[in-house]
């Protein structure tokens, strides 16, 4: 039997995949934050980034972890299945049964893919208005991420699906972080608890971190 | 068999019944009548049974053997939770005390497709023997008899060690998971071996091979949820599981098959 075809192989790697994309998630989380600095540094962080060519390599290996840590949960989510093909006609209750958050990390999966595929569509190769919109700092024309983002965000129905949709992906990661790091084989009584809680901190900060900025810019549009 | 203490209760109770590996199996409606408090849950099932046999009708198939928790042969699911509402403890220790009297009670066996059901309650846990086999050996010196305490093992270790040996097997773990996991016991029965000295040798390999089998069997994969060891009467902490997943990582880095 080769690792990757083993549950414990995969559960491995989804988790490094998972940790990975805390990790990107986390800075991502930073960078918007730039929103409460000035529109300058929040356009010109933007275009730093894209205007480098390593951005190429960078947006290949996020891919490819984000569809390595699809593909595999989802074959592991079938053989959870399979493994169990006759329901129980009580579910447990208490301390014997399973928390919410493991039971639908699927589920909250598929929102959180969805919100990706949208939120590139809008921010990253978005035709949100005819044109790009354009600004100049100096010499440098780049795009005005600042101006499209003020812009989608004056939409109240887009700024709740998005606060929604970081929610789900705070619970994600509440449970996702502490389990991906004992998957890998962390774990032990004098640190287990404080795993937990660095999970949820986490979590939390970076669903605060995401749902201020349209909640920001939106008030401070009315 | 009345108790001198409690009090007794009756009973309604949803059991399900299945007529061997292939029928569909449903649930039948039973009365458990003039139940002591004081009986176990197994005795409470004995008095079902014993009505039913004198109505003429078949009585419920289920496991037990030792009926004082150490052996791992009793198991059922109730109300939804493997070995009943209690902590730590296995059917054959669940006493009626801790049910009221006019309560309904759901009974299920064991379900997952590593588990098939035989009749009944009773489900077919001979994946776990497999699982065990295929953890072979252990290496060891032969000749003389060793002196005692030749081998000096801490006791934070030896408690260790011994908190994992004491998985009696009975497959709790796969029934609370959601996922029909065996990742608990598995985990257990290699813990035991590869914290102690004599377990050393063999210690990755042994992970390696007795998780293949664990996969061979289509037991589901964790996913940490914790429940496995809410139901374990033996409490097997979910520390084990990290320790195989550790274990299992550098079995695989270090095969060279
Ligand atoms: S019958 Fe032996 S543990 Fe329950």
């Amino acid at each position: 039997m080769s690792y990757l075809s083993s549950t414990i192989g995969r559960k491995q790697v989804v988790g490094i995949a998972g940790l990975g994309l805390c990790l990107f998630v986390l800075t991502h989380m930073l960078g918007n934050l730039l929103v409460f600095v000035s529109p300058q540094a929040y356009n010109e962080y933007g275009h730093a980034l894209t205007s480098n060519p390593l951005i190429y390599i960078a947006e290949a290996g996020l891919i490819a972890i984000f569809l390595g840590h699809i593909i595999l949960a989802l074959c592991l989510s079938m053989k959870n299945k399979a493994a169990r093909p006759v329901k129980y006609a009580v579910n447990a209750e208490g301390e014997k049964s399973t928390s919410f958050v493991t039971k639908t990390m699927k589920h909250q999966g598929i929102v959180i893919l969805v919100f990706v595929v949208w939120h590139l569509y809008t921010f990253k190769f978005g035709s949100f208005a005819p044109e790009q919109f354009e600004v100049q700092y100096g010499d440098v024309v780049m795009r005005d991420l600042y101006r499209l983002m003020v812009e989608v965000f004056a939409n109240p129905m887009y700024v709740a699906w998005y606060v929604f949709a970081v929610f789900i992906l705070g619970y994600h990661l509440s449970h996702g972080f502490s389990s991906a790091i004992k998957t890998l084989g962390f774990s032990h009584p004098k640190y287990d608890d404080k795993l937990t809680k660095l999970g949820w901190l986490y979590s939390a900060l970076v669903t605060l971190g995401f749902a201020s900025q349209p909640i920001y810019v939106f008030l401070s549009n009315q | 068999m009345a108790g001198t203490g409690g009090k007794n209760i009756n009973l309604k109770l949803k059991v399900w019944k299945q007529n061997g590996p292939n029928d569909k199996g449903q649930f039948l409606n039973y009365e458990a009548k003039n139940i002591s408090t004081e009986m176990s849950f197994l005795e409470m099932l004995d008095v079902m049974n014993e009505d039913l046999i004198n109505q003429g009708e078949n009585p419920v198939e289920f496991d037990h053997d030792c009926r004082e928790g150490i052996c791992g042969t009793c198991s059922l699911v109730i109300n939804g939770q493997a070995h009943g509402p209690d902590r730590g403890t296995t059917t054959c220790q669940l006493h009626m005390r801790r049910f009221k009297d006019g309560d309904t009670i759901a009974i299920e066996p064991f379900r997952a497709k590593a588990f098939p059901v035989i009749k009944d309650l009773v489900v077919d846990r001979s994946a776990f023997d497999r699982v065990i086999q295929s953890g072979g050996y252990v290496s060891t010196n032969a000749g003389n008899a060793p002196d005692a305490n030749s081998i000096l093992i801490g006791k934070e270790v030896a408690d260790e060690a011994f908190n994992a040996a004491a998985c009696i097997g009975c497959g709790a773990c796969v029934a609370a998971c959601k996922n029909a996991s065996a990742s608990l016991f598995v985990s257990a029965k290699i813990s035991h071996l590869a914290l102690l000295p004599q377990g050393a040798a063999e210690r990755e390999k042994r992970a390696r091979n007795m998780v293949a089998q664990m996969d061979e069997e289509a037991f589901g994969a964790c996913t940490n949820t914790g429940a496995c060891s809410a139901a374990c009467p033996k409490e097997i902490s979910l520390e084990n599981i990290a320790l195989m997943n550790r274990d299992f990582a550098k079995g695989s880095a270090k095969n060279r098959s």
